[in-house]
């Protein structure tokens, strides 16, 4: 899923200052799952809002409303006369949503209220954790299923790096490193030789470096 | 592994002599007179000198201009190179470009991650690794092609270097990294700082018995210690370090007017054991802004004068 992390209060009050009736646009999809931007985080950024607004003064209509998922027009829909009511929406979708949502709505100003992180999975209560990049060319076969693009800081295809140690990445001591990973997991599946395999510089143009992308399903398209 | 037209360094290591090399760290700004001054500290004392890009990921001189001031001067640079701040294709138009002044070896690193830096705001590269760079260099020698396959019209024939640590972990693994890094098409190696002198000998060992040291040159790692908070500080705050206590024990049971002096003694004690061990070829001095006492280590452990 995507992770995300709602920004802090003072930084939301600025974004949404300039504006006087104000639509806090949840998601029950992704950003719900890692408590972000669901509907329990739209109630509880309205109450925190408006109490902060209250202490400075400032008047300010906050409404509340949460879809299924703010990346797919059927849902986002259904927010149409609430974000026509308001002056602006704060979103706390993810980027692609906050975008999606935007893209409809050519004379509302959607803002962010979430900061988008990462590809991950909840790794257990509390913790997410990177796990993909969304190269377009998963190569995850030869790595025994940890990702080295994502999870080695250095992205190295030949790791592990000199500053390996005790199974910590040299760049975060909190961090598992990616290549320690690999290495247990091709030594558990018998495939050492996997590590003895040169293996050559990645392909980055299925990657965003290639430009933004796009996929057609040509089965779908109707 | 040999390149047509040999610079100094190639010739000892390929003639069977024991090698020299010492470090130059460029300067953070765009004196070429500290970089003079440096050379000059190692002028006939070793037989190539490194020359850092851009280290730890803080901004300083770049390596390419660098070694080309101390090409100037007479001494033979070796050129470091990280995959951390340009892609490949700068790469090999830096490589193109290094080899057209004179520079004939080079050290292929993927770096230190830039945030250790001063500018951890930095987005990183790291478009290639260490590995494939290697790769890309012995390619562009032994081929005369650029990664896209184009012919190049004078091949850029480089000696190619690798780093390697032997004491980090896994250790198993470290042998098979070293394996694969000559696979890639390294010469020579120069190894992270020796003081722990059994994991080192047990790395060089199982080296040897995969018959590596036959393929490639390896010159150990040799840092003069200054003082036993040092010893620490590298012990621990250094990744992929390896100080053992017996030598921070050793360097805080003098007095500290004496560490100097003791660091030497156990830097030439290691080299003189460096010297007897099976498979090693030379010794790599990185004495970190500290280029005056590479003069005394030269001399002392008797490595003088240089061919
Ligand atoms: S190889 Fe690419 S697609 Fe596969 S997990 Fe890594 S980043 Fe994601
Ligand atoms: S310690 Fe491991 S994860 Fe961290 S940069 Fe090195 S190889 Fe990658």
């Amino acid at each position: 899923m995507i992770v995300g992390e709602q920004k802090p209060i003072e930084e939301i009050k600025e974004i949404v200052a300039p504006y006087k009736n104000i639509l806090i646009l949840g998601c029950g999809t992704c950003v719900k799952t890692c408590f972000a931007g669901g509907e329990d985080e739209v109630a509880v950024l309205t109450s925190a809002l408006r109490l902060a607004f209250k202490k400075d003064g400032h008047k300010i209509n906050i409404e509340e409303h949460t879809v299924e998922r703010q990346c797919e027009d059927e849902f986002i829909h259904e927010a149409a006369e609430a974000v026509a009511r308001n002056d602006a929406t704060l979103s706390l979708a993810c980027g692609a949503g906050v975008q999606a949502v935007a893209r409809r709505f050519v004379k509302a100003p959607i803002l962010p209220g979430v900061n988008t992180t990462f590809m991950g999975v909840l790794e257990k209560q509390g913790l997410f954790t990177e796990e993909c990049s969304g190269c377009g060319n998963c190569e995850l076969d030869i790595f025994g299923a940890v990702c080295p693009f994502t999870r080695c800081a250095k992205k190295l295809l030949n790791g592990p790096c000199g500053g390996s140690q005790e199974g910590k990445c040299e760049v975060n001591s909190e961090t598992d490193c990616a290549w320690h990973l690999i290495i247990e997991r091709l030594t558990a599946l018998g495939q050492l030789d996997n590590l003895r395999t040169y293996i050559s510089p990645k392909n980055w143009s299925p990657s965003l470096s290639g430009g933004p992308r796009k996929l057609v399903r040509e089965d779908q398209v109707i | 592994m040999s390149t047509q037209s040999p610079g100094r360094l190639e010739k000892i290591l390929s003639s069977g002599g024991f090698a020299v090399t010492a470090e130059c760290g460029p300067p953070r700004g765009a004196s070429a007179d500290v970089v003079r001054k440096k050379g000059e500290l190692l002028k006939g004392l070793v037989d190539a000198v490194n020359v850092t890009d851009n280290q730890t990921a803080i901004v300083r001189m770049s390596s390419i201009s660098a070694s080309t001031h101390l090409l100037q001067m007479g001494l033979e640079p070796v050129m470091q190179m990280v995959t951390r701040d340009r892609n490949r294709i700068a790469l090999q138009s830096d490589i193109l470009g290094a080899y057209s002044l004179g520079i004939r070896n080079i050290l292929c690193l993927t770096g230190d991650h830039q945030s250790f830096g001063s500018q951890p705001d930095a987005m990183n590269v790291f478009d290639i690794d260490s590995m494939n760079l290697i790769r890309m260099v012995l390619t562009m020698r032994s081929e005369g092609r650029d990664m896209s396959g184009f012919e190049l019209n004078v091949p850029p024939r480089m000696f190619i270097g690798a780093a390697a640590n032997p004491f980090a972990d896994p250790f198993e693994y470290r042998v098979i990294r070293l394996a694969k890094k000559i696979d890639a098409g390294a010469d020579f190696i120069q190894t992270q700082c020796v003081y722990n002198m059994d994991r080192f000998k047990e790395w060089m060992r199982l080296a040897r018995e995969e018959g590596l040291t036959e393929k490639v040159h390896i010159l150990a790692g040799i840092t003069p210690l200054k003082s036993a908070g040092m010893a620490r500080y590298m012990d621990r705050r250094v990744a992929g370090m390896d100080v053992p206590e017996a030598i921070i024990k050793r360097m805080a049971g003098v007095a500290k007017d004496q560490a100097i002096e003791e660091g030497l003694k156990i830097c030439l004690e290691t080299i003189a054991e460096l010297r007897e061990v099976d498979g090693v070829h030379g010794i790599h001095i990185m004495a970190i802004e500290w280029e005056e006492i590479v003069g005394r280590i030269v001399e002392e452990a008797g490595l003088l004068p240089r061919p």
